[in-house]
C-alpha cells in the first residue's frame, strides 16, 4: 500500500536519539534521559532515552509487556519514575502531577478506551476544553455574563474539534453508546481539546477494520499539520506504524533494543528476534 | 432576561421547576380553602425540608458519585446552628422572615464549614472511604451537641461542654445538651419552604451545566480521565460536596423552625439513611425523583395513620411496590416516552 505521506531525512541530536531534519533548530518537545521505573525488583522501563522533535510522529512499538503502556503512564506521571529525567520542552517535569502534565502540554488517550461515557459527546469535549476557557463556579450558579460568553466559545470550539472527525452529528449522543471506532476517535479528539503540544496515541488503531485503520493514518497526520504538534503513538499495526511514523522506538522488557526510521527498524536483526523468536542453529 | 429562556437548557430541567411551583400553588390553596388536614398542614414545611435534603444527597450520590452516609449530620449542625441563631436574634431582628434567612445562611455556612472538614482528607482517597468517614461524622455530631450548652442573658452568649457550668441570671437556655432546643418559635413557613427548594433546584441546575458541573461529572465518570485532562481532582470533589453539606445545612434550619422542639437524636444514621433511600428510590442524578420520593415517603407515615399497628407494614410494602416499579423496563420505557428523555440526557 503506498500513502501520499512525505516523510522527512531523519538526523540525529545529542541525547542519542534522530528526530524530523526540519525540527532540528529548535529543542525537542520531549526528552527522556535514562528514564526508568522499578515495580519491586522488576525493571519495568529502564534506562529509556527518546527525543521528539516538534513536529514529529514517533511511535513506540514492542512484542505484549515490553513496558510501551508504562512509559505513556511515566509521561504523564501516572506513576512516579525512579529514575532518570523527562524534559518537556526543556522544562523538568520531576514532581509534577498528571493534572500539571496535562496543562505543560501532554495530552493522551487510552488502550482501554476511558470516556466519560455518562455524558453526551460534546461535555466530553467540554470537559477537555476546561483549562481552556474558565470562569468560575460562581459565574456559572448565577449565569453571569461572563457564563454565556464563555459557554458560547466553549460550544464553537467543541465543535470545531469534532468536525476534525466529522463527528458534529454525533454531539448529543451518550458517549457511551458511540461505536468503538467512533469511541477511540471521541477520546482523541477530547486529548486534543486541552491544547497539548505533544500527544500521545495508545493503540488508536486497535479493533479498528482495515478501512476505518486507513482513515485513522490519513486523520493522525492531518491532525498533526493542522496542530503543528509532535505525536508519540503505541501499535501494533505494522502498516499504520511503518508508514506515517518517523521515529520508530523499540522497546522489549522494558529496555530500548532498537531505535531509528522505519526501513532501519525492518531491517534490525535485534527486533526481527524480540518479535518472531531466534532462527534455529544450523 | 430573554436570553435566559432562549438558551438551550434543558428542557426537563423546567419541567421541574414548573412541577414544583404548581405543587406550591396547589398546596397553598388547599391549606387557604381548608382542604387540608391539620397533621398535613404540619407536614407542608418538613416535606420542603426533606425534599431540599433529597436534592442536596443527590448532588453527592448521583452528580459527584460518592456515597454519603452522614447526610443526616449536616442537616443537624444546620437545624442547630438555625434555632440557636433565630433565638439568639429574636430581639435583633423582629421580621421573622429575614431571621429566618439569616438563620439559614447561619445554618447552611456552619454546615459548609463542616462538610471543608470531612472532605479535606477524605475526598483525597480513593474508595469508599467517604461512606465510612461519613458515617461516623454523623453519629460525633450528635454526640457534640448532646453534650453542648447553650445560653443567652444580657452579657452576651455563654457556651460549656458535657456539663453545665455557667450561670445566668436573666437569660435563656438556647440549646440544653440531651433535651436540645425547646419552646422554638416557628418562623418556617411553606413559602419559605418553597423558596428554599427552587433555590436549591437553580444552584443545582445551573452548577451541572457549567465548566465545574462537568468537570464534578468528569470525576464521577473516569477519575483517571479527568486528571488527564488537567482537572484537580481534589478541588472538584471538594466543590461537590460542600455545596451539598451546605443545602442539607439550610434544610436543617428550615426543618428545626418548624418545630417546637429538637433534639440531636433525632437526626441519627436512620435519618441518613432514609434520605438515601429517597435519592435511591427516585433515581441517582435525577432530580424530579428525589423531589417526588422525599415528598411521597415524608407523608405516606401520616397517611398510613389508619392502619394504626400495621402501620410500619404498610409502608415497608409500598416501599417495595415503588422499588419494583422503578425498575420495571415496561415502565421506564412508559416514563422515557412520556417525558421524551433521549441519550443525551444528564444521568
Amino acid at each position: 500500500m503506498n500513502y501520499p505521506f512525505q516523510k522527512t531525512k531523519m538526523v540525529p541530536v545529542p541525547s542519542h536519539s534522530i528526530i524530523p531534519e526540519r525540527d532540528l533548530g529548535k529543542t525537542p518537545i520531549l526528552e527522556c534521559q535514562h528514564l526508568g521505573v522499578d515495580f519491586g525488583g522488576l525493571h519495568a522501563v529502564n534506562d529509556l532515552n527518546l527525543a521528539i522533535g516538534r513536529t514529529e510522529i514517533a511511535g513506540l512499538i514492542g512484542p505484549n509487556g515490553a513496558g510501551k503502556t508504562t512509559v505513556f503512564n511515566l509521561l504523564t506521571k501516572v506513576y512516579q519514575p525512579t529514575r532518570g529525567t523527562i524534559l518537556l520542552d526543556s522544562v523538568d517535569t520531576a514532581g509534577k502531577t498528571t493534572m500539571q502534565i496535562n496543562r505543560m502540554g501532554i495530552a493522551r488517550t487510552f488502550q482501554n478506551i476511558r470516556l466519560f461515557s455518562n455524558m453526551s459527546v460534546e461535555d466530553n469535549v467540554k470537559v477537555g476544553l476546561h483549562n481552556q476557557e474558565r470562569y468560575s463556579a460562581a459565574a456559572g450558579i448565577l449565569r453571569l455574563p461572563k457564563y454565556w460568553k464563555k459557554e458560547k466559545a466553549i460550544h464553537e470550539r467543541a465543535m470545531e474539534l469534532l468536525s476534525i472527525f466529522d463527528m458534529q452529528d454525533m454531539a448529543n449522543w451518550k458517549a457511551g453508546s458511540l461505536p468503538y471506532g467512533a469511541q477511540r476517535r471521541l477520546e482523541i479528539v477530547r486529548a486534543l481539546a486541552t491544547n497539548p503540544s505533544l500527544l500521545l496515541l495508545d493503540e488508536p488503531a486497535a479493533g479498528m477494520n482495515p478501512s476505518e485503520t486507513a482513515e485513522l493514518m490519513k486523520n493522525i497526520v492531518k491532525i498533526r499539520d493542522l496542530f503543528q504538534i509532535a505525536i508519540l503513538l503505541i501499535e501494533h499495526d505494522m502498516n499504520l506504524v511503518m508508514n506515517i511514523c518517523e521515529g520508530i522506538c523499540v522497546l522489549n522488557f522494558g529496555e530500548v533494543i532498537a531505535k531509528g526510521t522505519a526501513e532501519e527498524i525492518q531491517g534490525n536483526p535485534a527486533v526481527i528476534e524480540a518479535y518472531l523468536g531466534k532462527k534455529k542453529e544450523g | 432576561m430573554k436570553k435566559f429562556f432562549t438558551s438551550k437548557m434543558k428542557k426537563s430541567n423546567w419541567l421541574v421547576y414548573a412541577g414544583v411551583i404548581l405543587a406550591f400553588v396547589v398546596f397553598q390553596v388547599m391549606s387557604g380553602t381548608g382542604a387540608l388536614s391539620s397533621t398535613m398542614e404540619g407536614q407542608l414545611v418538613p416535606v420542603c425540608a426533606y425534599v431540599v435534603m433529597a436534592l442536596s444527597l443527590n448532588l453527592t450520590v448521583g452528580v459527584l458519585g460518592e456515597l454519603s452516609l452522614g447526610h443526616a449530620g449536616f442537616m443537624s449542625i444546620g437545624a442547630f446552628t438555625g434555632a440557636v441563631t433565630a433565638a439568639a436574634l429574636e430581639g435583633a431582628i423582629p421580621n421573622s422572615g429575614l431571621r429566618l434567612l439569616v438563620a439559614m445562611i447561619m445554618g447552611a455556612l456552619l454546615a459548609a464549614v463542616a462538610g471543608v472538614l470531612v472532605g479535606v482528607p477524605v475526598l483525597r482517597l480513593r474508595g469508599d472511604y467517604l461512606a465510612i468517614v461519613t458515617l461516623a461524622f454523623g453519629e460525633i455530631i450528635k454526640s457534640i451537641i448532646t453534650n453542648l450548652y447553650i445560653g443567652m442573658d444580657s452579657t452576651g452568649l455563654h457556651c460549656s461542654f458535657l456539663n453545665l457550668n455557667f450561670t445566668m441570671q436573666d437569660g435563656k437556655m438556647l440549646l440544653n445538651g440531651p433535651m436540645g432546643v425547646t419552646g422554638i418559635e416557628k418562623i418556617s413557613t411553606f413559602l419559605s419552604g418553597f423558596l428554599l427548594i427552587m433555590v436549591t433546584l437553580v444552584i443545582i441546575f445551573n452548577l451541572v451545566n457549567s465548566r465545574s458541573g462537568r468537570a464534578i461529572m468528569a470525576l464521577r465518570d473516569n477519575r483517571i480521565a479527568a486528571e488527564s485532562v488537567g482537572i484537580n481532582v481534589t478541588k472538584y470533589k471538594l466543590m461537590g460536596f460542600v455545596i451539598s453539606a451546605s443545602l442539607a445545612g439550610a434544610a436543617g434550619t428550615l426543618f428545626a423552625l418548624s418545630q417546637n422542639t429538637i433534639m440531636a437524636n433525632k437526626f441519627d444514621f436512620n435519618t441518613s439513611i432514609l434520605v438515601l433511600v429517597f435519592v435511591v428510590l427516585g433515581g441517582l442524578g435525577r432530580m424530579w425523583g428525589s423531589i417526588i420520593a422525599a415528598a411521597t415517603l415524608t407523608v405516606l407515615p401520616e397517611l398510613l395513620r389508619e392502619f394504626s399497628d400495621y402501620r410500619m407494614l404498610v409502608y415497608a410494602i409500598v416501599l417495595i411496590l415503588i422499588m419494583l416499579a422503578t425498575n420495571n423496563p415496561t415502565l421506564k420505557g412508559w416514563f422515557a416516552r412520556i417525558f421524551k428523555r433521549k441519550g443525551a440526557e444528564k444521568e
